[in-house]
């Protein structure tokens, strides 16, 4: 007898309701705790942040509604104006970062021996945390023994002091911003010449481009997604300032050099008084004024991920 | 390349421009070199209004040891390691997932997903302040550095998904198809093809994280106070406050509270740069 054998009729076990749908559940799995954690700390607290400025709450007791006098209030608040007013400044002034960030790009787009060492030094000041950067500032324009009062003296200038002038002041701030801002912007567009064709470099020269119109209409094209890049990290940046003016000024003098995001701070909560419904309110005339970029930010990458 | 390489311009530019670099870099870090020129400068220097001639003597050990010995200075960089490194490791492990999801596989709401990462990533944080000091209160982990290493996670993990997602859509697919034809698993495909490749990115990604985070200042006010749970940046504030006028004590704890993610850009510049400029380059 011989064993003959068996037609393999495997029987397929029913494949489990996972097997099954793999494909389309995994992405899921793997997208659970990070959408969740991002869900509970960031997207509901804009939309809470959004509710709170409708009430008076003082962070402890109840909070009452009080529909929208919140913003009534901060359209006849003079703080609120001046803090709007800076926000623009450091909005336009910031983006000065962008061409000087070029500027020192190009400058030390060589192959000199010890170039890689002078790029990373440029670099610096940006990888210090603005705290330091701050308390650096703060003494370089102090008025009894300030470098720049130093200088100035040199020249036969007299001392000024920058951050107790309720003019200057804004403006010695945001100085003290665009030196890492600039350092930042710098290093993305020293990658982005390195990627630049030199092929049609040659092909300029041949036609007689040089200098500016060489820059201007062959090298800065070629910049662009660098550029793009520059403008939102420095928009965003000029937007979120708060580390360099809660150190050198705390808002002073006279509250001349609060921006929005400060004043909110200081609102809700600092010694004057914990009113989180009215910081939640200047929160929000932030948020919207973020929103518009963000949304040109979005509008740029759907446009590219389309084209791919 | 442009501009002109140098070798290529007349001999005086050459020298010109070779003196020109270490003058402008000069120029360029002189803030800097003031406070350091500080930090090594004996108190009786300030005392006697000589900010800036040379030091009498040199004064460095004896700064910088009463920073290390007699301040909370070491405390508070404790602190800031132990907020920085868990935060740094918990936003490589949520968001290689997270990018993987949104890289790997196509579904409908895929885009909504990675666009509520990057819009959140942009807000301002006052939009955020009170809810989250609302919620870090009600976890019990108010003045925690736990308090603050979660809500860090969390809003870092959408840079570092828009970060992830775009490395592994750079990956070639035909690789994961080719895995799943063999019947490889999901997840293995992801613990055993994904990952591997994406080290450099997760090693870019971290270099950046750490640098934000120890740079924070803002959260830490808002979540934490006092020594035993502050960072450093927000404890270099009431160094300061102890020693105001101390400049050369003040200026030593600068350095002391700056040098780690500066160290840190030195050691692993490639892969710093390499994060920050990703997408400067089509």
């Amino acid at each position: 007898m011989s064993i003959t054998a068996m037609p393999t009729t495997e029987i397929v076990p029913a494949r489990s309701w996972y097997k099954r749908n793999e494909i389309a559940v995994t992405p899921w799995l793997f997208l659970a705790p990070g959408v969740l954690f991002f869900l509970f700390y960031v997207i509901f607290p804009i939309f809470q942040s959004f509710n709170l400025s409708l009430y008076a709450w003082d962070g402890l007791g109840e909070a009452r509604y009080v529909g929208l006098a919140n913003y009534q209030e901060l359209s006849t608040d003079r703080a609120f104006e001046t803090s709007l007013w800076n926000n623009l400044k450091w909005l336009v002034l910031y983006l000065l970062a962008i061409p000087a960030g070029l500027f020192i790009a190009l400058f030390l787009n060589q192959t000199v021996t010890g170039i890689r060492l002078y790029k990373s030094l440029f670099f610096f000041p940006f990888v210090i945390s603005q705290i330091v950067v701050g308390l650096v500032f703060t003494w370089f324009y102090d008025p009894t023994f300030g470098l720049l009062n130093v200088m100035l003296g040199w020249i036969g200038l007299g001392p000024i002091n920058v951050l107790g002038d309720p003019t200057l002041v804004t403006y010695g701030i945001i100085a003290a911003g665009l030196w890492p801002q600039t350092a930042y912007c710098m290093i993305l567009y020293l990658t982005g010449l390195n990627a630049v064709d030199p092929e049609q470099i040659e092909a300029g020269r041949l036609d007689g481009a040089k200098g500016w119109r060489m820059l201007w209409y062959i090298i800065i094209p070629q910049l662009k997604p660098a550029t793009f890049i520059a403008f939102v990290v420095t928009i965003i940046g000029a937007l979120r300032s708060f580390d360099l003016i809660s150190i050198m000024t705390n808002g002073g003098p006279f509250g001349s050099s609060r921006v929005l995001s400060f004043y909110m701070f200081e609102k809700a909560l600092s010694e004057y008084g914990f009113r989180m419904g009215y910081g939640a309110a200047i929160a929000v005339v932030l948020f919207l004024i973020m929103l518009v970029f963000i949304a040109y930010f979005l509008w740029s990458m759907f446009q590219e991920e389309r084209a791919r | 390349m442009f501009p002109t390489p140098i070798e290529k311009t007349p001999r005086a530019w050459q020298l010109t421009y070779q003196s020109l670099l270490p003058l402008a870099l000069l120029m360029w870090l002189l803030p800097l070199l003031a406070v350091a020129l500080f930090s090594v400068k004996p108190e009786a220097d300030f005392v006697g209004g000589g900010y800036w001639s040379i030091p009498s003597y040199f004064a460095g050990f004896e700064n910088y040891g009463r920073v290390f010995f007699d301040s909370d200075m070491p405390r508070y960089l404790m602190n800031s390691v132990l907020i920085t490194i868990p935060t740094v490791i918990g936003c490589v492990v949520l968001s290689s997932m997270t990018g993987f999801a949104l890289g790997i596989y196509k579904f409908k709401s895929n885009i909504w997903i990675f666009f509520m990462f990057v819009a959140g990533n942009f807000v301002p944080f006052q939009i955020l302040m009170v809810p989250v000091r609302d919620l870090t209160l009600d976890l019990g982990l108010y003045n925690t550095k736990t308090g603050l290493v979660l809500f860090h996670i969390a809003f870092q993990t959408g840079f570092c998904t828009l970060f992830m997602r775009n490395f592994i859509r750079a990956l070639p697919y035909p690789l994961i198809e080719a895995a799943r034809v063999e019947g490889v698993s999901e997840w293995r495909i992801f613990w055993f093809v994904v990952l591997p490749l994406m080290k450099p990115a997760m090693a870019a990604m971290s270099v950046l994280i750490f640098t934000f985070i120890w740079n924070d200042y803002f959260w830490a006010v808002v979540l934490t106070q006092g020594a035993e749970s502050q960072p450093v940046t927000a404890g270099i504030t009431s160094f300061n406050a102890q020693y105001r006028a101390a400049y050369h004590l003040m200026s030593a704890g600068s350095i002391v509270a700056a040098l780690p993610p500066v160290a840190m850009f030195f050691l692993m510049q490639k892969h710093f740069i390499a994060g920050l400029t990703l997408g400067a380059v089509k």
